[in-house]
């Protein structure tokens, strides 16, 4: 779509963007407009249902069905074994295999959930982070091998580590070496995968455990601020890998709140990125961003009002200028998406973006009195979050010792709290409630079979292989976590010899050890 | 002498990261004037075991939000027995089908409490549930 003519009904012709002589546009700095000048007159959102379950052929079915029914990027779940670095024959997997996510013990893993996908054209997400670096490599291998060279390569892996220790809990090695680890993917994907984004920051999770928006914000940045600032301590500079950190945030609760939060983050980035780190790469100052989701708006209770909360979270996405969106569907406060439930989550985004004009004009809300003054009070709040963090030691230590933790979680109590004492209002929940209890939650069926079948193809897999290429590949991971050199060329070959996500991960915590949970709650 | 507090211990089996329901059950309990004490993430049934023991627990409340709670908890409730952990009570909270209490009663689980349960309900249910005498 390039910029087609925009006429309504009544003969008003609409302009991609409107602004007042000298007044800040879109894809100028600092952004607070939207990081391109076009936006969605030119190209519209990506819109990247997040799924994945069971075996990589059963995900590979629900990949070819969402991309029929119109998805234009794939945002990949892995079930928690994989996301913890376990493989599926571990005792720790037992019951899990597949659950939540794909099941992925090895490279022929991979290779069978993207058979005859046309990488080019579909922008694919990796939603996984402690054991990133296993499942980044087992992902640039598959490609290669399909023929789709790194230099050319798109796509995102989320390998935000620093918010898994808030919320979400997928960390597997202590906090320092884990920010080396996300240091080795950035500066690998800034020299051999450069169109692809190593992190994506997620405000998102710290929301979802109890933070503000404006805390999400802050977080978030502050988060992106320690992996730059580890980036630069090895002497590249932000132009050269800042593109590749792009952001997940959250939308639920007020649509004008959010709205202001995004407008405002955008700004701030962009300022931060300038002032502080000397960017001049306008790429490097860009927040891009996936933004959507809401599950903790989500409910249980009469589940279908799911459905219209998600299309005003949408429309929050839509008018905050997001690049990607992804809505949870309206039975996901429970369960996977059902087929239905995940095609009417696209069915939201589809209609706002062509039948009801949500890409018709850029940043509509530009110069309103009260998105403009929202805007700038919830930076201010923004900064403020951040100039504390930061006189407390920074975001690391704050996280290292679980202040942060304790402090999204407290807060998550209080909203509890509130809830219930019916301060914060939730339709169905505490107003306008059923007189008739909610019908009983619809699992998605878990299959023990697939599971046994997983633990058949993996030990197929390891009989295949050859164990002592496998060993050496280890050796040569653990050597290089040992010497401090970028761990992710020794991953790949590892990887590609069909050593597993256990094997890889196993291999860095010999050296790296494991991360002791400061348990406060 | 004044009696003592009522001492729970709340768990995460398996490998699910979802823990601000059991953070902040803790905290209700806690401020209820309980004994709380909380295992972190991605603990095995016999570090959940050997937990509850040394706490001597009056109540073990599992949080399960991956949709594992019938082979998680009936791993737990075997170590707990093998451990010699009979008095406890125990619960499980999280994403739970309706349709599975009665297994998860069959495998020994005193009140299971799910995503629509309030904070109030955990409370009141484990202050006339604890075991100890009133």
């Amino acid at each position: 779509m390039s910029n087609p003519k925009v006429v309504w009904d009544s003969g008003i012709e609409i302009a991609p963007v409107y602004a007042p002589e000298g007044a800040e546009k879109p894809g100028e700095y600092p952004y607070t407009r939207g990081i391109h000048p076009l936006m969605y007159r030119q190209r519209p959102w990506t819109m990247r249902q997040y799924s994945g379950f069971g075996t990589a052929a059963e995900t590979h079915e629900r990949f070819l069905f969402l991309i029929k029914n119109g998805n234009t990027g794939l945002n990949v779940a892995f079930d928690l074994p994989t996301q913890c670095g376990l493989d599926s024959d571990d005792p720790m997997a037992e019951g899990e295999i597949g659950r939540v996510g794909m099941a992925v013990d090895t490279l022929a893993d991979m290779e069978e959930a993207f058979a005859g996908i046309d990488l080019n054209k579909i922008s694919v997400s990796l939603t996984i982070n402690g054991s990133a670096v296993a499942i980044m490599a087992m992902y640039f291998a598959m490609a290669e091998k399909r023929g789709f060279p790194l230099a050319e390569l798109r796509g995102t892996a989320q390998n935000d580590i620093l918010k898994e220790f808030v919320g979400r809990g997928t960390w597997i090695f202590p906090v320092e070496p884990s920010v080396r680890l996300v240091g080795d993917t950035i500066e690998f994907c800034a020299r051999q995968v450069p169109h692809y984004s190593p992190v994506s920051v997620c405000g998102y999770h710290i929301r979802e455990s109890g933070a503000t928006p404006a805390q999400e914000m802050a977080y978030g940045l502050a988060i992106a601020c320690a992996y730059v600032d580890h980036v630069r301590a090895r002497g590249l500079d932000v132009d050269e890998f800042a593109q590749g950190i792009s952001f997940n945030f959250d939308i639920y609760g007020n649509l004008w709140e959010q709205i202001a939060k995004f407008r405002a983050g955008r700004r701030l980035w962009a300022k931060i990125m300038k002032e502080r780190y000397g960017a001049k790469n306008p790429k490097a100052m860009q927040l891009r961003m996936i933004a959507g989701g809401g599950g903790a708006g989500l409910t249980v209770e009469q589940p279908l009002n799911n459905l219209v909360r998600s299309a005003y979270y949408a429309l929050a996405s839509a008018l905050s200028g997001t690049q990607t969106m992804a809505l949870c569907s309206y039975d996901e406060a429970y369960t996977i998406p059902s087929e239905q439930a995940a095609k009417l989550s696209l069915r939201t985004m589809q209609i706002l973006m062509t039948e009801v004009g949500a890409c018709d004009t850029v940043d509509p809300l530009a110069g309103s009195y009260f998105v403009e003054s929202a805007t700038d009070e919830m930076e201010q709040r923004i900064v403020q979050v951040m100039q504390k963090l930061d006189a407390e030691g920074g975001v690391l230590t704050a996280i290292a010792e679980g202040r942060v933790q304790a402090d999204v979680s407290r807060q998550a109590y209080e909203h509890k709290q509130r809830v219930e004492r019916g301060e914060i209002k939730k339709v169905g929940v505490n107003c306008f409630v059923d007189d008739e209890p909610s019908p009983d939650v619809e699992f998605h069926p878990y299959r023990r079979e697939e599971a046994e079948k997983q633990i058949a193809r993996l030990a197929r897999v390891r009989a295949e292989r050859s164990a002592a290429e496998v060993e050496k590949a280890l050796e040569a991971v653990r050597a290089a976590a040992r010497d401090g050199t970028n761990v992710m060329p020794a991953v790949i070959a590892a990887v590609k010899a069909y050593a597993t996500v256990g094997e890889v991960c196993g291999a860095l915590v010999q050296v790296f050890g494991r991360y002791q949970e400061p348990v406060r709650f | 002498m004044t009696e003592k507090p009522i001492r729970v211990l709340i768990a995460k089996p398996g490998v699910d990261g979802h823990d601000v329901g059991a953070k902040v059950v803790c905290r209700a309990l806690m401020e209820a004037g309980m004994q709380v004490v909380y295992t972190g993430l991605r603990k095995s049934p016999e570090e959940i075991a050997k937990a509850a023991r040394e706490l001597d627990a009056d109540v073990v409340g599992l949080s399960i939000m991956s949709g594992a709670h019938l082979p998680l908890s009936e791993k737990v409730a075997a170590s707990l027995k093998q451990a010699g952990v009979t008095r406890a009570k125990l619960l499980v909270g999280g994403v739970i089908p309706a349709r599975d209490r009665g297994a998860l009663e069959a495998l020994g689980v005193a009140a299971v409490f799910g995503v629509d349960a309030t904070l109030a309900d955990v409370v009141s249910w484990v202050r006339a549930n604890a075991g100890r005498a009133a």
